[in-house]
């Protein structure tokens, strides 16, 4: 990788992408010739918003490299509840870690706190900014069931909130991918995003309605739409319903479609899909290890 | 009777003159400059003026005081047909177009009430110029043209 951080999916090349899902295949292959291979480096985790699963699988990962990790624990029995600033958090706690990892309820957190540090810093979430630890295992399992080039891909759900979706579009256009994207019109893409996108000169299409597009799709990445984006109930469950699947949506949609979710899910995949050959969301967050393992394997090897 | 124009603006001797400011934001060139008349200078203001090329503009004069350029680029974001003359003894010296810089730091706070830039932490806001706005360094939220001059930090 180019950089020593890994904040936002923008600033990742193909190369740079290509990199971890091939050291990624490499560790799915052979685990074991990378059990001991960071033995004794500490990996901190610096977690301000409730996680579950991206800090169980960066523990694990770092574990599965032979290191340890520490953790700063929840935000309420921490020095940020005495009002310590981020900067002071991080520069304190990268006294104690070959690196970091990061998640923060404010969008630019992860920016703004590789400026104060000098071991890598992963974000593992910035608001609704960016999550690119997750594209990274995302696109690692479309690449393992789609390929990556000559791609039709529909993305769903919240796209304007959705930090997952805004790095995963951002870094689909190192890739020859068509995208749709398809939502609630309050819930469009947010202008930043969109700007980097036509910039790049992606293929892109924005849609209200899932059939627009669904047979031609090889794959479909389904997000959660939250209540709170909503100022009543009401309005919240007759647009959240739009854009929930099952298999009788699936009927139109091609054979070998992908379906994948960065979950948790709530009820936008019915569970009926979960035993068809469509459902991938439970391999994809399988592949959170193999993944987050390569990333931290390049990162903590890099001359410094 | 001294006709309109002399009532409206007077020259000056020695200093800076804004002219072709886009009229309405003669105010906002000031506060972005930091020139509140605290520190002594004569400072004389036209809004709404008649204007052969912007139909109304703004113009501003700072006596005593002669801009640099990386002063006055700044004002491209608000004020981008701009143009500043350098009087020295009641005669335009230099006669420059504002620039658009690559970057702009602390003039403008991020719309975004959740962007890291608006909590206490030790960091100065951040924009990256692009061609028809600004870009948060941090949260990389997009501030257009016209939005710029409803977001600036300089009051």
């Amino acid at each position: 990788m180019r950089q020593d951080h890994l904040i936002s999916a923008s600033h990742l090349s193909r190369e740079d992408i290509e990199a971890v899902l091939d050291r990624a295949a490499d560790i799915d292959d052979d685990p074991a010739a990378f059990r001991q291979r960071h033995a004794g480096k500490v990996l901190g985790l610096c977690f301000f918003e409730p996680s579950t699963r991206t800090r169980m699988s960066f523990d694990s990962a770092m574990k599965r490299l032979g290191g340890q990790t520490v953790d700063m624990g929840p935000v309420e029995s921490s020095s940020v509840k005495k009002g310590e600033t981020l900067a002071d958090t991080v520069r304190v706690v990268e006294g104690y870690a070959d690196a970091l990892v990061l998640r923060h309820p404010s969008e630019g957190a992860a920016t703004m706190a590789s400026e104060f540090v000098d071991v890598p810093l992963v974000n593992a979430g910035d608001g609704a900014g960016q999550h690119p630890s997750q594209t990274l295992l995302d696109l690692y399992t479309i690449r393992e069931n789609a390929g990556l080039d000559d791609l039709t891909i529909g993305i769903m759900g919240d796209l304007k909130y959705g930090r997952t979706v805004h790095s995963l579009a951002e870094a689909l256009t190192n890739f020859d991918a068509s995208q749709h994207f398809v939502s609630p019109e309050s819930l469009r893409l947010p202008r930043n995003v969109r700007y980097d996108l036509h910039a790049s000169g992606a293929q892109v299409r924005e849609h209200t309605e899932l059939d627009e597009v669904l047979p031609e799709l090889d794959v479909l990445y389904v997000t959660r739409i939250q209540r709170e984006r909503f100022p009543d109930e009401n309005e919240y469950r007759k647009v959240a319903g739009q854009y929930q699947i099952d298999s009788e949506t699936l009927e139109s949609a091609a054979d070998d479609l992908t379906v994948m979710h960065p979950l948790p899910r709530v009820d936008e995949i019915s569970p009926d899909i979960d035993d068809t050959d469509h459902a991938t969301y439970f391999e994809q967050a399988h592949n959170g290890i193999p993944v987050r393992m390569a990333l931290l394997d390049i990162l903590l090897s890099q001359d410094r | 009777m001294t006709d309109d124009h002399q009532l409206r603006v007077s020259k000056i001797r020695n200093g800076t003159v804004i002219d072709h400011v886009a009229a309405g934001q003669a105010l906002n060139v000031l506060a972005i400059l930091g020139i509140d008349g605290t520190s002594g200078e004569a400072v004389s203001v036209g809004m709404n003026v008649p204007s052969d090329r912007l139909g109304r503009k703004d113009i501003v004069k700072v006596e005593g005081r002669e801009l640099s350029q990386s002063e006055v680029d700044v004002l491209s974001l608000i004020a981008p047909a701009a143009s500043i003359n350098i009087v020295r003894d009641y005669d335009v010296v230099e006669k420059n177009r504002v620039v658009r810089p690559d970057a702009v730091a602390s003039i403008i706070s991020c719309p975004n009430r959740n962007c890291i830039s608006n909590a206490d932490e030790p960091i100065r806001s951040r924009f990256t110029v692009l061609s028809d706005g600004v870009r948060c360094d941090y949260c990389e939220t997009i501030v257009r043209e016209d939005e710029v001059a409803a977001n600036l930090d300089v009051n």
